[in-house]
C-alpha cells in the first residue's frame, strides 16, 4: 500500500513548499476506527494548492462507510491543514459517499455533527471519539506487552513492568502516542499496564485483561485489513481497474481559481 | 453434506440471500450504492473464479442458488435471512415473502427466516404474527442500519424493540439474527455497538442471539459479551473468507473465538450470493492453524469443523442430522476459555 500511496500522491502534480507541508499534515490525521493515517491508508487521493488556498479531496473504502467516522475524519483533515501558518483557504472534500453532501457542508460550516445531520443525531462526536482512543490505546498496549512477551517476560511479570522497560521503536512510540491522546501520563517510569483511564491493572486480572486487549487489537487489524482490500478493490490498482462503486466522476475544486493548480 | 478423508460433514448454511439488487429494483443512489458495496465485498474477499459481474451479482437467479448451494456447494440446509430495505430498494432487497417463494418450492433443502423492525409499532407486531403463521418461523433476521424515512437505525434496548422480542418468545421464534450496520440513531453512536444485544440477551435467556459476522468490525466486544451471556452466538459471515487471502489473519479470529465463545456458539455462514459456500467449506475443512501460531491459538479439530459448518446451527433449528454426520457421544464439549481464563497464552 505504501507504494499505491506514493502513486497517488504523484498524480497530484510538483512537489514541494507548502503542498509537503500539506501533505504532512493529513499524515498526522488517523481513522479513528482503524486507528491508521489517513495517508497511509490512501484516503487522501489529491491535494490542490492555488497560491495559498488548499483544497484536499478524500475517498474512503465504500458507499457506506460510517458517517460519524467520516465526519472526524474530513473535519480533522480541516484542522490539521488550517493550523499551518501559511495556508489561506481550505477546503476539504470527501467524494463518493452517500452523506458527503452533508458532512462536506457541516465541516466548510465548522457547524459541528449534529447540525450536518440535523434530526439524526443527538450529540458530537466527542464521546465516540474517546471510545476508539481507548480501544487504539489497549490495542497499543497489547503490542507492547507482546514486544516484551518476545524478550522473554512472563505474563505474570507484565504487572511492574514500566514504559522504560520498552526499547525504541514503533511500538513504544505508537503507545506514548495512543497515552497522550487519552490525557495519560507518559513519564518512563509509569506503569505498562494501565487501563485506558490509568487506573493500574491489578495483578490478578493481568490474563484476562491482556486477552481482550489482543481481541482489540486483532479486531482492528481486521477492520483495516478489510478496508484497504475494499479500498482497492473500488478505485483499482496500477493493474487490476476498480469497480468504481458510488464513484461520481469529479472535477478540480480550485479549477475556478486563476485556472491553474 | 461435505465428505474428505473419511469425515462426513452435515452442512449448514446459516446465512443466505436471494435478493434483487439490480438497477430495475434499485429505488435511488442508496440502493446503487448498496448493491455496489455488497459486490465490492465480495471481488475483495473471494478467489478469482468465483467473482461474478456486476450484473449478475444483482440478478443471480433460483437456478444459480440451487447450484451453488446445493449441486457443488454442499449445502444441507439453507437458512435465508430477509433484509427489506425498502427505502433503498423498490420491492425490497429481499424479503420473507421473496426467499420464502424459494423455501417453498425446496422445504427440505431451504428454509425462511422473517424480520421486524420496533419503528413499525402496534401494526408490525400483527404483521409478525401473520408472518409466522404464512411462514412458521423459526427466526429473524435484524438489520439494526435499516433506513426508513429519516430514521438511520434503531436499537434493541428500544421500547419497542423489547415489545417484538415478547412476541417472538410468545410465538416461539426463538434465533434473533442481529446484523449491525454503519448506521443508527442517533447517527453520532457507533453504530456496530453490540453492547445492546448484551442487555436483551440477558432479558431474554430463552431466546437465541446470533451475532452476524461475529461482531465484526467490534469482535472484542462480541467475545466480551458472549462470554458472559449463553444465549449469544456469532456467525462466520464475512470472517470466514479471509481464509482465502489472509489466513493468518482469519487464524487470529477463528482462535480468539474459539478461546472466548468455544466451539458449540460459531455458526457457518457464506451469506451468499456474496460468497460461495463450495470454497468457503472446501477450504475451512483443510484449513488448521499455522504451526508457529499453535503454540497461542491450539488447533481445530475435526469435531470443532463439524460443530461450525452445522451441528451448532441444526440445534439451534432443530434439523436432523444423519447419522454418519454426529459427533461420537464421548466428544468433550466445546468449553469456552474466556469466561474462566487459567491461563493464558499471548
Amino acid at each position: 500500500m505504501t507504494a499505491f500511496a506514493v502513486e497517488v500522491r504523484a498524480v497530484t502534480g510538483e512537489t514541494g513548499g507548502l503542498r509537503d507541508e500539506v501533505w504532512q499534515a493529513l499524515g498526522t490525521v488517523r481513522d479513528p476506527e482503524l486507528d491508521e493515517s489517513i495517508t497511509d491508508l490512501t484516503f487522501v487521493s489529491e491535494v490542490e494548492v492555488v497560491e495559498r488556498d488548499v483544497a484536499v479531496t478524500l475517498r474512503l473504502p465504500t458507499y457506506f462507510c460510517a458517517p460519524n467516522f467520516a465526519y472526524l475524519m474530513v473535519a480533522d483533515a480541516y484542522d490539521a491543514v488550517a493550523a499551518i501558518p501559511a495556508v489561506g483557504s481550505v477546503r476539504i472534500e470527501l467524494l463518493d459517499h452517500f452523506a458527503s453532501t452533508e458532512i462536506n457542508a457541516g465541516v466548510a460550516e465548522r457547524a459541528g455533527f449534529v447540525a450536518a445531520f440535523p434530526g439524526q443525531a443527538r450529540d458530537d462526536l466527542g464521546a465516540l471519539r474517546l471510545t476508539f482512543q481507548r480501544k487504539a490505546y489497549l490495542a497499543a498496549m497489547e503490542r507492547s506487552c507482546r514486544l516484551l512477551l518476545g524478550r522473554g517476560w512472563d505474563v505474570d511479570e507484565l504487572h511492574s513492568a514500566q514504559i522504560f522497560d520498552l526499547p525504541s521503536g514503533t511500538e513504544k512510540t505508537s503507545l506514548l502516542q495512543r497515552r497522550a491522546d487519552l490525557g495519560l501520563a507518559t513519564d518512563p517510569e509509569t506503569y505498562l499496564m494501565t487501563d485506558p483511564e490509568g487506573e493500574r491493572i491489578k495483578q490478578a486480572d493481568i490474563g484476562l485483561q491482556l486477552r481482550f486487549a489482543k481481541a482489540t487489537r486483532v479486531s482492528i487489524e481486521g477492520n483495516g485489513t478489510m478496508c484497504r482490500g475494499l479500498l482497492r478493490v473500488r478505485y483499482g490498482t496500477d493493474t487490476e481497474p476498480g469497480t468504481m462503486s458510488g464513484v461520481a466522476p469529479r472535477e478540480s475544486l480550485l479549477a475556478d481559481q486563476k485556472g491553474v493548480r | 453434506m461435505y465428505r474428505k478423508d473419511g469425515e462426513s460433514y452435515y452442512i449448514v448454511d446459516s446465512h443466505i440471500h436471494f435478493w434483487d439488487g439490480g438497477p430495475s429494483n434499485q429505488r435511488n443512489r442508496y440502493g446503487t450504492g448498496f448493491t455496489g458495496c455488497f459486490y465490492d465485498y465480495q471481488r475483495n474477499l473471494s478467489p478469482a473464479e468465483h467473482v461474478w459481474s456486476l450484473e449478475k451479482f444483482g440478478n443471480y437467479t433460483e437456478e444459480d442458488l440451487m447450484h451453488d448451494l446445493f449441486e457443488v456447494g454442499y449445502v444441507d440446509k439453507g437458512i435465508f435471512q430477509p433484509t427489506y430495505l425498502k427505502d433503498f430498494y423498490i420491492n425490497g432487497f429481499n424479503t420473507t415473502e421473496r426467499n420464502g417463494a424459494l423455501a417453498e418450492k425446496h422445504p427440505d433443502q431451504l428454509i425462511t427466516n422473517g424480520a421486524w423492525d420496533p419503528r413499525d409499532g402496534e401494526a408490525g407486531l400483527e404483521e409478525l404474527e401473520a408472518l409466522h403463521q404464512r411462514w412458521n418461523l423459526k427466526g429473524v433476521k435484524l438489520y439494526t442500519a435499516e433506513w426508513k424515512g429519516e430514521s438511520r437505525g434503531y436499537k434493541l434496548t428500544e421500547p419497542w424493540s423489547y415489545r417484538y422480542l415478547e412476541k417472538c418468545e410468545a410465538l416461539g421464534i426463538k434465533n434473533i439474527h442481529i446484523h449491525k450496520g454503519p448506521t443508527i440513531y442517533p447517527l453520532d453512536r457507533d453504530a456496530f455497538d453490540v453492547a445492546d444485544v448484551d442487555e436483551v440477551a440477558t432479558s431474554f435467556p430463552n431466546l437465541n442471539f446470533i451475532i452476524e459476522h461475529v461482531g465484526l468490525p467490534r469482535l472484542e466486544d462480541f467475545c466480551w459479551i458472549a462470554t458472559q451471556e449463553p444465549n449469544v452466538y456469532g456467525g462466520l459471515a464475512v470472517a470466514l473468507p479471509f481464509m482465502h487471502s489472509r489466513p493468518r489473519y482469519f487464524a487470529q479470529i477463528i482462535g480468539e473465538l474459539l478461546y472466548w465463545i468455544g466451539s458449540d456458539r460459531i455458526t457457518f455462514a457464506s451469506d451468499y450470493a456474496i460468497w460461495q459456500p463450495k470454497w468457503l467449506i472446501e477450504m475451512f475443512v483443510d484449513f488448521q492453524i499455522p504451526e508457529d501460531m499453535q503454540s497461542e491459538y491450539g488447533t481445530i479439530t475435526t469435531d470443532i469443523k463439524k460443530k461450525i459448518l452445522g451441528l451448532n446451527a441444526a440445534k439451534l433449528y432443530d434439523f436432523d442430522v444423519p447419522a454418519e454426520c454426529r459427533l461420537s457421544s464421548d466428544a468433550p464439549a466445546g468449553e469456552a476459555i474466556g469466561s474462566d481464563p487459567v491461563s493464558v497464552s499471548v
